[in-house]
């Protein structure tokens, strides 16, 4: 009996209750849930999205659904202007925001990091948009960039810009507008994953530091950055790919508009299977989507040093 | 000036990220403190960043429609009761509590079940099942849409709440489990085979000895879990087209696409959204840190 619980790291407790698992089947059946669940409802849509990107798709036209070879590819990367837009600015969209959220979170990190009266507060204040969805964050910068009632009326008043201005509908400043909205957001996720990192940084290496006279720029640069640059890295990376695939703020403050000025490829694709019930088309484009994220994945492996350790 | 700070235990000096150096006066404290103002003054100009669009919500739902005033007087809840009946709130509310609560209950029983084998055991698919969770992170939901929503289709679970539970569920595990798995990890596995000598089950001493010490980790998931599935709308706007079905996101997507915005209603909404996530936030905060340096870090 022990020696078939040698899967286990340990021996097997010396008397076993009636009814429980082996230990060698024990961790599959542990797994099974989650497995079935992750089986079903993602590897099978995925699966099936390469499938029906071979596909004319669109329940609303019947009459025209059939096998399709590459033809949706080939619309994609030939045809399809918009295609080409929402990839640029999906790269635009991603850089330009975690960008500054890496930024501002870094900054903001180190400030409440500090001791000084009122932090405990200061910090649930810092942190707060955190929670706060992306559809309310759309709700709460539609109040705030209203043409009539909005924060430029006010600011009209006070004699900057002009009355009637409204940043999410022209195309020279909806893109500031809704960088603006989602840093908001975004900021507090690189401020608390960087705050929670700093903690863990030995004092002694700031003393021994400042005995040797290294100024605080100098100390930043040799302690405190070298120690966060594994969380910063793996940061980075899975923000970037939250806010390529993240699709709920754009899709209620613009809508990808105005005239797609701020269409990510994910929201194209959602506009293309929502709006449009283009389901093959979509699903082409999905498959696009997945080999970018493919490449990122692998990035991610690499860095997080997976099976290098065990993990 | 402020040695006697709040905080007991003082914090080593992390310098200002933008500032420039300046040279502790003399050595003569182990830790210099930064001068007040690089503290205060970002800090002041970061928070009016961050409450300026909490206030202006605030100011659009309590104050008459049609008012210009910048500060709400007179107050008026007029807004809420529209909301919350005309608009039919209450209702979604009630459907976006019991998804919450649904998935929260699923995803951190799951995950704990998972993450013990993880954690505990060596087993053959370990390594594959591993990678498995961490490629399906980068997985998007939005990019499912299509797949998922035949899958519920062929189920018979379009319009019925369980659909979107299922799928806020699947996609909140892989991190769950991973972060679970870690939390399990840092309980030594030596309390858990002292338990079993002196007669525990492996489930009795799982639930008597590992659980209690996994709260603040089960505290962190649990409410990521919660607050992700109240949050997130796409799954609902694509799988409940009843009215009746409908979640808080999707009812604040609505007033969002209404052709004239009732500003009023969108923000009493965007409130009736927020206090719940609050109130999940305020009671979990000294739990949410700690969770996460104890997780997140070797994750």
């Amino acid at each position: 009996m022990a020696q078939a619980a040698a899967v286990a790291k340990k021996p097997a407790p010396p008397r076993r209750r009636r009814g429980s698992a082996t230990p060698r089947r024990l961790p599959y059946l542990l797994i099974a849930p989650a497995a079935l669940l992750m089986l079903g409802f993602i590897a099978y849509p995925v699966i099936s999205v390469f499938y029906y990107s071979l596909q004319d798709y669109n329940p609303t036209k019947p009459w025209r659904n059939g096998f399709a070879g590459l033809d949706n590819f080939v619309h994609a990367f030939t045809e399809d202007p918009l295609f080409w837009d929402t990839l640029v600015f999906s790269a635009k969209w991603v850089v330009v925001e975690v960008g500054l959220q890496l930024m501002f979170g870094l900054a903001l990190a180190l400030i409440v990091n500090q001791t000084f009266v009122g932090r405990a507060i200061g910090r649930a204040l810092v942190f707060s948009p955190w929670a706060v969805s992306g559809v309310l964050t759309s709700a709460i910068w539609v109040l705030l960039y209203n043409s009539q009632t909005g924060i430029t009326r006010y600011l009209a008043d006070l004699g900057i810009g002009e009355y009637g201005t409204s940043w999410l509908s022209d195309t020279s400043t909806v893109f500031s507008a809704v960088v603006v909205a989602d840093l908001w957001r975004g900021v507090p996720f690189f401020a608390i994953l960087i705050l929670a990192d700093l903690q863990s940084v030995s004092k002694d290496l700031y003393e021994a530091a400042e005995v040797d006279g290294a100024s605080r720029v100098q100390q930043f640069l040799h302690i405190t950055l070298p120690h966060l640059k594994d969380a910063i890295i793996l940061s980075t990376l899975l923000r970037a790919v939250w806010e390529f695939n993240n699709v709920d703020l754009l899709y209620t403050l613009t809508g990808g508009g105005p005239a797609g000025e701020t269409t990510t490829l994910p929201l194209y694709v959602a506009n293309t299977s929502v709006d449009a019930h283009n389901f093959g088309y979509a699903s082409a484009l999905t498959t696009v989507a997945f080999v970018i994220l493919l490449f990122f994945s692998i990035v991610y492996l690499r860095l997080s040093k997976f099976g290098g350790d065990n993990k | 000036m402020t040695t006697n700070a709040v905080e007991t235990r003082p914090v080593a000096p992390a310098p200002a990220a933008d500032e420039p150096p300046r040279r502790p006066k003399k050595a003569q404290r182990a830790w210099d403190e930064v001068p007040r103002w690089q503290i205060y003054l970002p800090l002041s100009i970061y928070l009016v960043f961050t409450l300026v669009p909490f206030y202006w919500i605030l100011l659009f739902a309590l104050r008459p429609a049609g008012s210009t005033s910048l500060v709400p007087w007179p107050m008026t809840f007029e807004h809420f009761e529209k909301v919350w009946t005309e608009r039919s709130f209450g209702t979604y509310f009630e459907n976006s509590v019991y998804v919450g609560i649904a998935t929260l209950v699923m995803t951190t029983l799951v995950a704990l079940a998972g993450g013990y084998a993880l954690a505990r055991f060596d087993f053959k698919i370990k390594r594959g099942f591993m990678l498995a969770l961490l490629c399906s992170q980068f997985v998007p939901g939005a990019l499912l849409l299509v797949p998922l929503f035949q899958i519920f289709a062929e189920l018979s679970m379009i319009n019925s709440l369980g659909s979107v539970i299922i799928a806020e569920t699947v996609f909140q595990l892989p991190l769950s489990m991973i972060l679970i798995s870690n939390f399990i990890k840092n309980v030594p596995y030596s309390l858990e085979e002292a338990a079993w000598v002196d007669g525990c089950s492996r489930f009795r001493a799982f639930v008597t000895i590992v659980l209690p010490l996994l709260r603040p980790g089960l505290i962190a998931v649990g409410s990521f879990a919660f607050v992700h599935s109240w949050n997130h709308f796409l799954f609902a706007l694509m799988f409940l087209s009843n009215q009746e079905k409908q979640t808080i996101p999707v009812g604040l997507n609505t007033l969002l696409s209404a052709d004239s915005v009732d500003l009023g209603a969108l923000a009493a909404g965007g409130i009736i959204a927020a206090v719940p996530v609050v109130v999940v936030f305020a009671f979990i905060q000294k739990w949410l840190i700690t969770g996460f340096s104890a997780g997140a870090v070797k994750g």
